[in-house]
C-alpha cells in the first residue's frame, strides 16, 4: 500500500489498515454469536453427546488402606463421575469438589481401598454414560507426603543427580584454559555433541510425556510452543542485551544460556526422577546415583567450555553451576509431590529448545574461531565423541 | 472373629452408607467423614466398602418389585376349553440405569430390562402380539416346544411392524425368551430378554417365589461387561435385602442372560438349595450351594433358611460379585398369624 499521500492520507490509510485487520475478527464474533444463539444447525446436530475425555493424571497412595485418584476433564463437555472400580471391583468413594467435572477442571477421588504394597493396581472411573477411563499403577507403594523426610530425600536426590555432577564438570575449567586452541575446539565440538544428545533426549521425553497430557491441553502443541518459545526467546534476549551494550562478553553470555538450557533440562529430569521415585519405579540404588553423576558431569564441562579462554570471576562459576544444577532439586520436589504431565512436558520442551539454541550458538562460535569449523576432522571426531559419551553414560541410568 | 454379616453389622453399615442425607449426598458432600467411617468398615472386615455409591432410581423399574411380578396375560377360553393367554409386547429403545448413576442405552421389551415375566401352565395356548417400536429389527425367540414358524427367527420384525406368536406352552419348566435378530450378541446384551415360566399342570408346592435373571452390561462397548447384576441394578439386593421368613420355602427361578461371559453362577451363603435343572422334572437333581449356568441356561432353586439374619448370595465368580452381582436374603422370624398362609401363585389366572 502506498503511503505517499501525506499526513491525512497516511492517517486514513492507518485507519483503513485497522479496519482491514479487524473486519474478519468482527465477522467471526458475529458468526459465533449467531451460532450460539440459534444453536447447532442441520448437519451439526448430533444424536449423541460429545465424546467424554477424562484423564486420570495420578493415583496417590496416601496411607495404608487409602488411595486418591486425580482426575482432569480434557473433553469438550462436563463429565459426571458415577462409580469407581478398582481392580474390577466397585468401591465406595468420595469426590471433591463434586462428581460433575466441568471442562478443563479437576477433581480428586478418595477411596478406602486396602491396596497391597508392591502389587500393580488398575483404577477405573465409570461416568454416567457408562464410558470408562482407566489408569494402571505398576507398583502400589506409599506416596511421599510433603514432610521433612521426603523433602530431604528429594533434595539429596537433586543434589546427587544434578548439582554435584554439574559443579564437578565445572572443575574442568583450568584444564580447558590451558590446552591448545585446536584441542579446545575439539572439546567445544564434543560439547556440541553432548548438547545435541541432551536436546534430542529432552525433546523425545517431552513428546513421550505429551501422550499423557489431557487432550484439551494439547501435549504436542505444548512441545512446539515450548521448543520454539525457548529458542526465539533466548535469541531475542541475547540480541536485546547486545543492543544495550551488555554484550561485551558473548562467550560468558553463551555459557549462561547453556547453563539455563541445561537447567531447564535438569528441571524436567528432576520432575521425572521425583515422579518415578514417588510411584515406586526408582529405588535409590547406588548404581543409579553413580550413573546420574557421571552422565551429568559432562553438563558442567559443556557450560565452561565456551569461556575457557576468558577470565570470568569466580562467582560466575558458582552462578553457572547453580543455574544448571539447582533446578534438578526443584524438579524432584515438584515431581515427587505434585506430578503433572502437563507441566513436565512444557519444561522439557523449554529445555530442549534452549539446548538447541545453544547448539546453534556454539556452532557459530566454532565456525568463527577455526577456519574449517564443523568440517575439521578433529572437530567432527569431537562431536561424535560427545554423542558417544552421552550414549555410554546414559546406559548407566536405567530409569 | 465375629460373624461377617450379623444383623448388628448390617445396621451399622446401613447407617454409615445411608448417612444423614442419602448415600450419594453423604459421600459426595462430606467426604472426609465418610472416608473415616469407610475405613472403620474395613477394619471391622465389613464387606460393604466393595460396592457402588448411591442408589438407582426405582421410578421406572423397581428390582425388588420385579422379583415377584409374574404376568399371566389376558386370560380367556378357546372353544375346546383350552386356556388362552394373550400378551402385548412392544420393543422400545430406552435408557436404563444399570448401576447408581450409570445409564445404558438399552433395547427393551415393554420398556424394562429384563422384559415382563410370561407365566402360564403347561398346555395353555399363548398368543403374543409383538410390535417393534425400536430403531432396529427385532424378534421374540421362545425357548421350549413350538413349530419352527413360531420360533422367532423369521420373520424379522422391522421397526413399525408387528407379528403374532401363537403356540401351546410346553414342556413345563423354566424357559426364557429373547430377541434373535443378528448380530445376536448385541441384541441380547442390549437388554432384549425375559423369563418364560411354564408351570406343571398340578402346580408346584407352595413357596415364596422369586425371579432372578442374571445379566450384565457392557456400558463402554468393549466386549466386556462393566456391570453385573441379577435383575439389572448392580448391588440392589445388597442395599435392599430380599425379605423372607425363617423356615419358609423360597423358590428362585434363576436364568442366565449374561452376554460375553460363557458362564455365570449362583452361590447361597449359610444355606443349601435343592436344584431342579431347567425345572422340567419335579424330582430334585441335587442339594448344593453353588450352581453354574451357561448362557441361556436356567434352573429352579428351592431352599429354606434356618436362621434369622442376612444370607448373602452372589455369583461365585468373585469378579462378577464385585462388579455388582451380589445381594442378601434377610430372613426374619415369621409373624405367627400369617405363617403358612401363603399359597404358591402358579395357575393364578385359571
Amino acid at each position: 500500500m502506498s503511503d505517499s499521500n501525506g499526513g491525512t492520507g497516511t492517517r486514513r490509510s492507518v485507519a483503513r489498515l485497522w479496519i482491514q485487520g479487524l473486519l474478519p475478527l468482527a465477522l467471526l464474533a458475529v458468526l459465533t454469536a449467531l451460532f450460539i444463539r440459534f444453536g447447532p444447525l442441520g448437519v451439526f446436530r448430533a444424536a449423541f453427546p460429545p465424546l467424554e475425555d477424562l484423564t486420570i493424571e495420578r493415583v496417590r497412595f496416601s496411607a495404608p488402606g487409602e488411595i486418591e485418584v486425580f482426575l482432569v476433564n480434557g473433553g469438550p463437555e462436563a463429565v459426571t463421575v458415577a462409580q469407581l472400580i478398582i481392580d474390577e471391583a466397585y468401591w465406595i468413594f468420595e469426590i471433591e469438589p463434586g462428581s460433575e467435572i466441568p471442562r478443563l477442571e479437576r477433581a480428586v477421588i478418595s477411596a478406602p481401598y486396602p491396596w497391597v504394597d508392591g502389587d500393580p493396581l488398575l483404577v477405573t472411573v465409570i461416568t454416567n454414560t457408562g464410558v470408562t477411563f482407566s489408569r494402571e499403577v505398576e507398583i502400589a507403594t506409599l506416596s511421599p507426603a510433603p514432610n521433612a523426610r521426603y523433602l530431604a530425600t528429594f533434595t539429596l536426590l537433586g543434589l546427587y543427580a544434578g548439582v554435584i555432577p554439574v559443579f564437578l564438570g565445572v572443575l574442568w575449567f583450568p584444564f580447558l584454559r590451558d590446552i591448545q586452541r585446536k584441542w579446545l575446539h575439539f572439546f567445544l565440538s564434543l560439547t556440541v555433541g553432548l548438547l545435541i544428545f541432551l536436546g534430542i533426549d529432552a525433546l523425545h521425553e517431552a513428546l513421550e510425556l505429551a501422550e499423557e497430557v489431557p487432550a484439551a491441553f494439547q501435549g504436542v502443541g505444548l512441545v512446539v510452543v515450548g521448543v520454539l518459545g525457548a529458542v526465539l526467546g533466548l535469541v531475542a534476549a541475547g540480541n536485546w542485551l547486545r543492543g544495550r551494550g551488555a554484550g561485551g562478553n558473548d562467550r560468558l553470555w553463551l555459557a549462561y544460556m547453556i547453563a539455563l538450557g541445561i537447567g531447564l533440562h535438569n528441571l524436567g529430569e528432576g520432575l521425572a526422577i521425583g515422579a518415578s521415585y514417588a510411584v515406586g519405579k526408582i529405588s535409590l540404588g547406588a548404581f543409579l546415583v553413580i550413573g546420574f553423576a557421571i552422565h551429568n558431569t559432562t553438563e558442567g564441562f559443556a557450560i565452561v567450555a565456551p569461556v575457557a579462554k576468558e577470565r570470568p570471576a569466580l562467582w560466575h562459576f558458582v552462578g553457572l553451576g547453580a543455574l544448571a544444577g539447582v533446578p534438578t532439586i526443584f524438579g524432584a520436589w515438584l515431581g515427587g509431590f505434585t506430578y503433572q504431565p502437563t507441566y513436565a512436558t512444557f519444561f522439557l520442551a523449554l529445555g530442549a529448545g534452549a539446548i538447541f539454541q545453544v547448539v546453534w550458538e556454539l556452532g557459530k562460535l566454532i565456525s568463527r574461531d577455526s577456519e574449517a569449523g564443523w568440517t575439521a576432522p578433529l572437530n567432527a571426531v569431537g562431536l561424535v565423541a560427545g554423542l558417544l559419551i552421552m550414549y555410554t553414560t546414559a546406559l548407566l541410568v536405567v530409569a | 472373629m465375629a460373624a461377617l454379616f450379623s444383623r448388628r453389622d448390617w445396621f451399622k453399615l446401613s447407617a454409615v452408607l445411608a448417612g444423614a442425607s442419602g448415600i450419594g449426598a453423604a459421600l459426595g458432600l462430606r467426604p472426609r467423614r465418610a472416608a473415616g467411617e469407610a475405613r472403620e468398615l474395613l477394619q471391622s472386615h465389613d464387606p460393604n466398602a466393595a460396592t457402588a455409591v448411591g442408589e438407582v432410581s426405582t421410578e421406572d423399574f423397581d428390582p425388588v418389585a420385579f422379583l415377584t411380578e409374574f404376568d399371566y396375560g389376558r386370560v380367556s377360553r378357546l372353544a375346546d376349553g383350552q386356556t388362552l393367554r394373550e400378551y402385548e409386547i412392544v420393543a422400545v429403545d430406552k435408557e436404563i440405569e444399570v448401576a447408581p448413576g450409570v445409564y445404558f442405552a438399552a433395547w427393551t421389551y415393554n420398556g424394562q430390562v429384563p422384559g415382563p415375566t410370561i407365566r402360564c401352565t403347561e398346555g395353555d395356548r399363548l398368543r403374543v402380539r409383538f410390535t417393534n417400536s425400536g430403531s432396529h429389527p427385532h424378534t421374540i425367540h421362545f425357548h421350549g416346544l413350538h413349530p419352527p414358524e413360531m420360533d422367532g427367527i423369521l420373520p424379522v420384525v422391522m421397526p413399525g411392524d408387528s407379528f403374532v406368536y401363537e403356540f401351546d406352552a410346553r414342556p413345563f419348566g423354566l424357559h426364557l425368551y429373547h430377541c434373535h435378530s443378528m448380530p445376536l450378541k448385541r441384541h441380547i446384551h442390549k437388554g432384549l430378554y425375559g423369563a418364560f415360566i411354564v408351570d406343571p399342570p398340578a402346580g408346584r408346592p407352595e413357596a415364596r417365589e422369586l425371579l432372578m435373571i442374571m445379566n450384565g452390561f457392557d456400558t463402554n462397548f468393549d466386549g466386556d461387561n462393566e456391570v453385573y447384576a441379577v435383575n439389572t441394578a448392580a448391588f440392589h439386593y445388597q442395599r435392599h435385602p430380599i425379605q423372607v421368613e425363617v423356615g419358609e420355602t423360597v423358590r428362585v427361578y434363576l436364568i442366565n442372560a449374561t452376554e460375553f461371559d460363557p458362564v455365570n453362577s449362583f452361590h447361597l451363603h449359610a444355606g443349601m438349595f435343592r436344584l431342579y435343572r431347567t425345572g422340567t422334572e419335579l424330582t430334585r437333581y441335587e442339594l448344593t450351594d453353588t450352581v453354574m449356568l451357561c448362557q441361556g441356561e436356567r434352573h429352579i432353586l428351592e431352599f429354606e433358611l434356618e436362621n434369622p439374619g442376612l444370607h448373602m448370595f452372589h455369583a461365585h465368580q468373585s469378579e462378577f460379585a464385585e462388579l455388582g452381582w451380589m445381594g442378601f436374603f434377610d430372613a426374619r422370624r415369621p409373624i405367627v398369624a400369617s405363617a403358612g398362609s401363603r399359597r404358591a401363585r402358579q395357575g393364578g389366572g385359571s
